[in-house]
C-alpha cells in the first residue's frame, strides 16, 4: 500500500479530522467551485471544437444513471471509543448518485459529471461532493481531459506503487464500495498515442491529500497524545507547486509494460516538532517527494503475472536524518492470479518497502514512534468465488506483513438480488501483536458493515 | 510435393476463412466441424453486432446484457481480437472487455473499470466459466479449438425442415462436456441445435439457433438460446443489428479505445 504505514502521523490526523468537520462542507464547496471553473472554461472552449471538429463521426445522446445506497458499518470488539459521535457506529449514511454524459453528435468533445448527494449519521450533516466533472477533448492522436477525474496506475491489487494519486483509506478500511477508495484530482491530462506507444501526462495544479481514518471513527496510535493543537499545512495552488505524473506504456512480446514519472508531494503528512523526543508544539506539512518506476504485466503459466517498481525520492529528506518525514525508498511486488474453472479466481502478491539510509534513520528515531525493519513487507491473498449465474460473489482479501506481524483481513458476501438491486455483507478485520504497527493499531477498530444499492 | 500440399492448404484455408464455407458432400466429419466453427465464429473479415442478452432463471425472472461487440480475424481457425462494450444493465454500462484470442495459447484478456479508471489484465485460462453470468461459457462464445476433440458423423436427419449433419464430438482431453452432438445445417453449415453430456452421460445444455438470416451474403445466427435443462435456467440471445466487413482498424483493440469506448463503432 501507497502509505498505510500511517504511525508518525496519526497525531496529525486527529487534528486534521477535527478540522475536517469544521470545514468539511466549505472544503466541498471550494473543490466544487474550482471545478465548476474548469467546466466553464471547457464549455467555452468547446463551442469552437465542436464547429472546428464537425466532420467528426461521434455521436452519443445525453445520458444519465446513478444509483440510491444506504451503507453501514459497526464496530464489533465492543470497546468504546473516547470521544465518538456514534460510539460503534462507524459509518451510516444514506447516499444518492447521478452521473451523466454529454458526448454531442458530429462534436469531438464530451462531458461527465457524477455527483454523489449523502446523509451522514455519525457526523449529523448532509453534504455534496463531485465526484468525477471533466471535459474530453478527444482527437485523432491524442485527447486531453480537463476537471476532476479519477487517475488509477499500476498493477497491484490494493498495492500501489506508481499510483501516486489521492487514495480515501477510511473508506477501505469502513467497508465503503471499492470505487470510493480512489479519490479525483483536478487536473488535465493529455493522451498520446502512437502505433509504437502511448503517453498519459497529467498536470495537477491543485493538491488533493489522501484521507486517513479519522478521531471520532477510529482508534489509532499517537505517539504524542497530551499535544492537542496541531497546524496542517498543505501545498498550496502555486505554479510552483504543481503536481506533474507521465504514463509511457506500450505491449511488447506479449506483456504490457509501463514507465512512470512522478513529481509533487506524499500525500500522507510528515511532522514538525521542537524537539521529537519531548514537543510541546508539533505541526503537519506533505514533502515534496518524485517517483520514478515501472510495470510488466502478463500471461504466464495459465496466469497473469504483475510486477511493479517504483523509487520513492523522498526530496525533503534525502539524507535520511529528519525523523518526521519518511526516507526514501525502494517498493516492489510481484503478483500473480489464476483463474479455476466453475468461476473462482485466486490472486497472490508479495510486497517490499526497503529503505534507503536506514542507519540514519535508527540513529535519528524518536522513541515515542515505531521502529519500522529495513525491509517492510506484505504478503497478500485475494480469493473469488461466483456462484449462482455470478449473481453471488464471495471474497476475501487478506494483508499479512510479517516483519510487523499483523494482519487485515476482509471477507464479503454480495448478491444481485436483480440487475439493480445489489446487497453486500462484509467484516474488515485488523489483527497486530503490537498496537502500534499499521494494522495492528486498528486492532480495536474491527468492524461489519452492510450496503445496499439500487442502480437506475 | 509439399508445395503441392501447401497449395491445397491454402485453397482449403481460403475456403474456410473470411467467407462462407460450403464444402462438398465429400468432407469428412472434422471437416465439417471445422466449416461449421469457420462460419459460426469467424463469419466476414471482422463483424459488429449489438447483442441483447436474457438470463432467464426458472421461475422466470429476467436479467439483462446488452452489449456491442467487435470482431476481428487475424488468422484461420485462431487468431482474432474481441472488443466488447456493455450498455446494460446500469451498473456496468461503459464497461469494456478486450480479448486476444490465439490459436495457440491461453487468451490475452482486459477489463476496464470505469468507476476507478482502471484497466486490468484478467486471468484467462477459466474457458468453461460463465460468460457474463449466462449459460454460454467463454468457450461457447469464442469457440473450441478442432484439434481438441475427435468427431463422428452419426446420421443425417431434417431438424425443423432443414437437412442437417448429425455429429458427435468427443474431447481428447478434459473438457467441460464428456460428449456433444451438434445438428449442421447441410446448406449453410450454421450449427442448429447442439447437445452437451457431463460424466453422468446425462444431457445438462442444449443450444439451438432458431433464427438464420442472411447478412451481405452471410448466414448469421441471430436469435439462438442456451438452455441448463438440469437447473431450468436460460439464456437467450438476439443479434439486434449484425454487420460484416466493415474494415475495422487494428488500433480499436487497445487501451486507449478501453478506457473510452470507440464512438464511431459503438454508439
Amino acid at each position: 500500500m501507497d502509505k498505510v504505514d500511517n504511525r508518525r502521523i496519526i497525531s496529525r490526523r486527529k487534528a486534521q479530522s477535527v478540522k475536517r468537520k469544521t470545514k468539511n462542507l466549505k472544503l466541498y464547496a471550494l473543490r466544487f467551485n474550482f471545478t465548476l471553473y474548469v467546466l466553464c472554461f471547457a464549455l467555452n472552449c468547446s463551442s469552437a471544437i465542436i464547429f472546428l471538429s464537425s466532420n467528426l463521426s461521434y455521436a452519443e445522446e445525453p445520458f444519465i444513471r446513478g444509483f440510491l445506497q444506504t451503507n453501514y458499518s459497526a464496530r464489533i470488539t465492543g470497546v468504546k471509543l473516547p470521544g465518538a459521535k456514534r460510539q460503534e457506529l462507524m459509518l451510516g449514511e444514506e447516499r444518492g448518485r447521478l452521473d451523466g454524459s454529454y458526448y454531442p453528435s458530429n462534436a469531438c468533445v464530451g462531458f461527465d459529471v457524477k455527483a454523489d448527494l449523502f446523509h451522514d449519521w455519525v457526523e449529523g450533516d448532509w453534504g455534496v461532493t463531485l465526484r468525477e466533472g471533466y471535459m474530453d477533448c478527444l482527437m485523432d492522436k491524442f485527447d486531453v481531459r480537463i476537471g476532476r477525474q479519477i487517475v488509477t496506475w499500476g498493477v497491484g491489487d490494493l498495492l500501489f506503487i506508481n499510483d501516486v494519486f489521492p487514495k480515501d483509506w477510511e473508506a477501505l478500511y469502513l467497508g465503503r464500495p471499492l470505487e470510493y477508495l480512489k479519490q479525483g484530482v483536478d487536473a488535465g491530462k493529455l493522451s498520446l498515442y502512437t502505433d509504437l506507444a502511448s503517453a498519459e501526462f497529467i498536470v495537477i495544479p491543485h493538491f488533493t491529500p489522501d484521507n486517513l481514518p479519522s478521531a471520532g471513527r477510529f482508534f489509532f496510535f499517537d505517539p504524542y497524545p497530551n499535544i492537542m493543537n496541531r497546524e496542517v499545512e498543505k501545498p498550496k495552488t502555486t505554479f510552483g507547486n504543481t503536481e506533474y505524473a507521465l504514463r509511457v506504456y506500450m505491449s511488447l512480446a506479449g506483456a504490457d509494460l509501463s514507465a512512470y514519472a512522478y513529481k509533487g508531494f506524499y500525500r500522507d503528512p510528515a511532522q514538525r516538532a521542537d524537539n521529537f523526543t519531548s514537543p510541546t508544539t508539533t505541526s503537519y506539512f506533505y514533502p515534496e517527494l518524485a517517483v520514478y518506476g515501472a510495470s510488466l504485466q502478463k500471461n504466464v503459466l495459465g496466469g497473469v503475472v504483475s510486477a511493479e517498481y517504483g523509487y520513492y525520492d523522498s526530496m525533503n529528506d534525502r539524507n535520511g536524518k529528519n525523523p518526521g518525514i519518511e526516507n526514501s525508498q525502494s517498493k516492489f511486488l510481484i503478483g500473480y492470479q489464476k483463474a479455476f474453472q466453475n468461476d473462482m479466481t485466486i490472486g497472490l502478491q508479495y510486497y517490499g518497502e526497503l529503505m534507503s539510509q536506514y542507519k540514519e534513520y535508527n540513529a535519528n528515531l524518536p522513541p515515542a514512534f515505531y521502529r519500522k525493519k529495513e525491509l517492510h513487507q506484505y504478503i497478500t491473498l485475494r480469493v473469488t468465488k461466483l456462484l449462482k449465474y455470478q449473481t453471488v460473489k464471495l471474497s476475501l482479501f487478506t494483508f499479512y506483513s510479517p516483519d510487523e506481524e499483523d494482519f487485515f483481513i476482509t471477507p464479503e458476501a454480495s448478491i444481485n438480488v436483480t440487475d439493480n438491486m445489489l446487497l453486500v455483507l462484509g467484516t474488515n478485520i485488523f489483527v497486530g501483536v503490537k498496537d502500534n504497527t499499521t494494522f495492528g493499531q486498528q486492532h480495536k477498530n474491527s468492524n461489519l458493515y452492510a450496503l445496499a444499492r439500487y442502480s437506475f | 510435393m509439399r508445395n503441392i500440399k501447401a497449395l491445397i492448404m491454402i485453397l482449403v484455408l481460403g475456403m474456410v476463412w473470411a467467407k462462407p464455407s460450403f464444402p462438398g458432400d465429400t468432407l469428412t466429419p472434422e471437416e465439417i466441424v471445422r466449416a461449421c466453427y469457420a462460419n459460426f465464429y469467424y463469419a466476414g473479415n471482422d463483424m459488429k453486432a449489438r447483442i441483447l442478452m436474457k438470463l432467464i432463471d426458472k421461475g422466470g425472472q429476467e436479467r439483462i446484457r446488452e452489449l456491442t461487440m467487435l470482431r476481428k480475424n487475424y488468422a484461420e481457425g485462431g487468431g482474432q481480437k474481441y472488443f466488447i462494450y456493455f450498455h446494460q444493465p446500469s451498473d456496468v454500462k461503459n464497461t469494456t472487455f478486450m480479448v486476444y484470442k490465439y490459436p495457440d495459447r491461453d487468451d490475452d484478456r482486459w477489463l476496464f473499470i470505469p468507476a476507478i479508471n482502471l484497466v486490468k489484465r484478467i486471468a484467462a485460462n477459466d474457458k468453461y466459466s460463465s460468460f457474463v453470468g449466462s449459460d454460454f461459457s467463454y468457450e461457447d462464445v469464442s469457440g473450441r479449438k478442432i484439434q481438441e476433440d475427435s468427431y463422428r458423423l452419426l446420421k443425417e436427419e431434417e431438424l425443423n425442415g432443414k437437412s442437417c449433419f448429425v455429429i458427435e464430438s468427443l474431447p481428447k482431453g478434459s473438457a467441460e462436456y464428456t460428449k456433444r452432438i451438434s445438428w449442421i445445417d447441410k446448406v449453410n453449415y450454421l450449427p442448429l441445435r447442439e447437445e452437451f453430456y457431463d460424466k453422468q452421460n446425462e444431457l445438462y445444455r442444449q443450444f439451438e439457433a432458431f433464427e438464420i438470416k442472411d447478412i451481405n451474403g452471410i448466414p448469421t445466427a441471430t436469435k439462438t438460446v442456451m438452455k441448463n435443462v438440469k437447473t431450468g435456467h436460460r439464456t437467450e440471445v438476439t443479434f439486434q443489428s449484425t454487420e460484416y466487413n466493415l474494415g475495422i482498424g487494428d488500433d480499436i483493440f487497445s487501451e486507449r479505445y478501453l478506457r473510452r469506448r470507440p464512438t464511431e463503432w459503438i454508439k
